[in-house]
């Protein structure tokens, strides 16, 4: 018996990296999974590889939000959980950002991330339950340069909070989760001397990997985190404790 | 000798309420006070009053941020404060909040200060001073139901630290202000059932003045607060204590 048994999960970004370890995750727990991703391509191998469904979904569109969870309901009758994993990085900060990169990130990350609970909240109101999780970073639970990925990761932090406050009386729970430094194309993207630098304050003194993100996630999709919204899971091997 | 004397400050939205406010407070404290809105009108009639300038300013116009930054350094020779007024209040919730409705928020208030810390930042990295004042709520501290506000004023929060990251080697301080129930136009658009729950929660069993969130903005842009930055400062009657 998994613990996400019977449960259709939809995961956004899941066709690489943390969003391809949650689908492999949620599976294996006994979860139905919509994988969707803007990488068809990859989505759909993984989506076969798994045994799951692949929808094509570009976060920052109502109307493919709204396409996504019509089928997902029509498909299984249910959406128990949503992971707002999709995101996009730039190192981009104060003295030498841009305005248009500044909108983008916003565009993906912030309004995606609220796009997918407005989709998804009226199937869970009805159904009196489920689970969101939005990928937040430690980057919105501290002050780093790149001031436009952390104004869309703080930004997600709140937002978390504001729909547990209204979706409580639902008996839908959403929370946020705060990753540090994860073995995936957005670090090593950094190049090695950003990365080394990064890992050498980890009190762990290593990077983590998707997997140990995703376990986090899976927790929160689950039953026995039963009393937990509005709440905040840090995931980064100590290093902004 | 007033705590601000000789310094050039911009305020933005400050044609009325709070932000007319802290124009005044810093005009007492001996401020040069450059007068920003979109009220132009009312923005004149302050400025006569605290012998300050006024000049129109749309926040979310990159342009407009250009012409405002460039006419000042022209006309004083610096910029030592700037505080992020102008914001603009939505009540809507994740069911009601139309993707347009949301953007709208995220653009006065989130990006609208972000372009002002875009435009300054350069001209106080190279004076090798300034302070930058951000006003963010209460509801960038905790979790309310009106999403877009919400989103915006924790994004705010987050954007101070990153910039007081980024520009501390320079001399330069960022710091966000937290108002809670303070007599403005905001506040009084609440419905009165609304506003009564409110205040009940307020240990001071009130609201506060703009008044008095303006002397909070006048000591962070003071050298008495020479040695805060990325802090938060709530303004609220000890309500979300």
């Amino acid at each position: 018996m998994g613990k996400l048994d019977g449960k259709t999960i939809i995961i956004t970004g899941g066709a690489k990296g943390q969003g391809a370890a949650e689908v492999r995750l949620a599976t294996n727990l006994g979860a139905k999974v919509v994988v969707t991703d803007v990488l068809d391509d990859e989505g759909i191998q993984l989506a076969e590889e798994t045994g799951n469904v692949y929808r094509s979904l570009d976060v920052t569109s109502p109307e493919q939000w709204s396409d996504v969870v019509n089928s997902a309901v029509s498909e299984f009758g249910r959406i128990d959980g949503l992971v707002n994993n999709a995101g996009i990085f730039d190192h981009g900060g104060i003295l030498d950002g841009s305005v248009e990169q500044f909108k983008k990130i916003i565009e993906v990350n912030q309004v995606g991330t609220f796009l997918g609970m407005s989709a998804v909240a009226p199937s869970m109101v009805s159904q009196k339950s489920g689970s969101i999780v939005n990928i937040s970073s430690i980057a919105g639970m501290r002050g780093f340069g790149a001031i436009a990925y952390g104004a869309s990761k703080w930004a997600v932090r709140g937002m978390t909070k504001a729909a547990a406050k209204e979706l409580g009386s639902s008996n839908i729970r959403v929370n946020s989760i705060h990753p540090g430094a994860i073995e995936t194309d957005m670090l090593f993207d950094l190049g090695d001397a950003n990365v080394n630098r990064l890992v050498s304050n980890v009190p762990m003194q290593r990077s983590g990997t998707p997997e140990e993100v995703g376990t986090t996630v899976m927790f929160l999709l689950s039953d026995e985190a039963s009393y937990i919204s509005g709440a905040e899971i840090v995931v980064d091997g100590g290093l902004i404790a | 000798m007033g705590s601000l004397d000789g310094k050039v400050v911009i305020v933005t939205g400050s044609a009325k309420g709070m932000g007319a406010a802290e124009a005044r407070d810093a005009a007492n404290q001996g401020a040069q006070v450059i007068v920003t809105d979109i009220l132009d009108e009312l923005g004149e009639e302050i400025a006569t009053e605290i012998n300050a300038t006024y000049r129109t300013l749309d926040v979310t116009s990159e342009k407009n941020w250009e012409i405002l930054v460039s006419s000042v350094v022209e006309e004083y020779g610096r910029i030592d404060g700037v505080v992020n007024n102008a914001g603009i209040y939505s009540s809507q919730g994740i069911f009601n909040s139309s993707v347009e409705s949301f953007q709208r928020i995220i653009e006065v208030n989130q990006l609208g200060t972000y372009l002002g810390m875009a435009a300054i930042a350069p001209i106080m990295a190279n004076q090798k001073s300034g302070s930058i004042v951000n006003i963010s709520s209460v509801a960038g501290m905790r979790g309310q139901v009106n999403i877009a506000y919400m989103a915006s004023k924790w994004a705010i929060r987050g954007m101070t630290k990153s910039v007081a990251k980024t520009l501390a080697s320079s001399g330069v301080r960022c710091n966000s202000v937290h108002p809670g129930a303070v007599n403005t136009d905001i506040l009084f658009s609440l419905e009165e059932e609304t506003l009564n729950h409110l205040i009940s929660s307020v240990p001071m069993g009130r609201s506060g003045e703009p008044s008095e969130v303006a002397k909070v903005v006048t000591f962070l842009l003071s050298d008495a607060a020479s040695y805060i930055s990325g802090a938060e400062i709530v303004v609220d009657g000890g309500m979300i204590a």
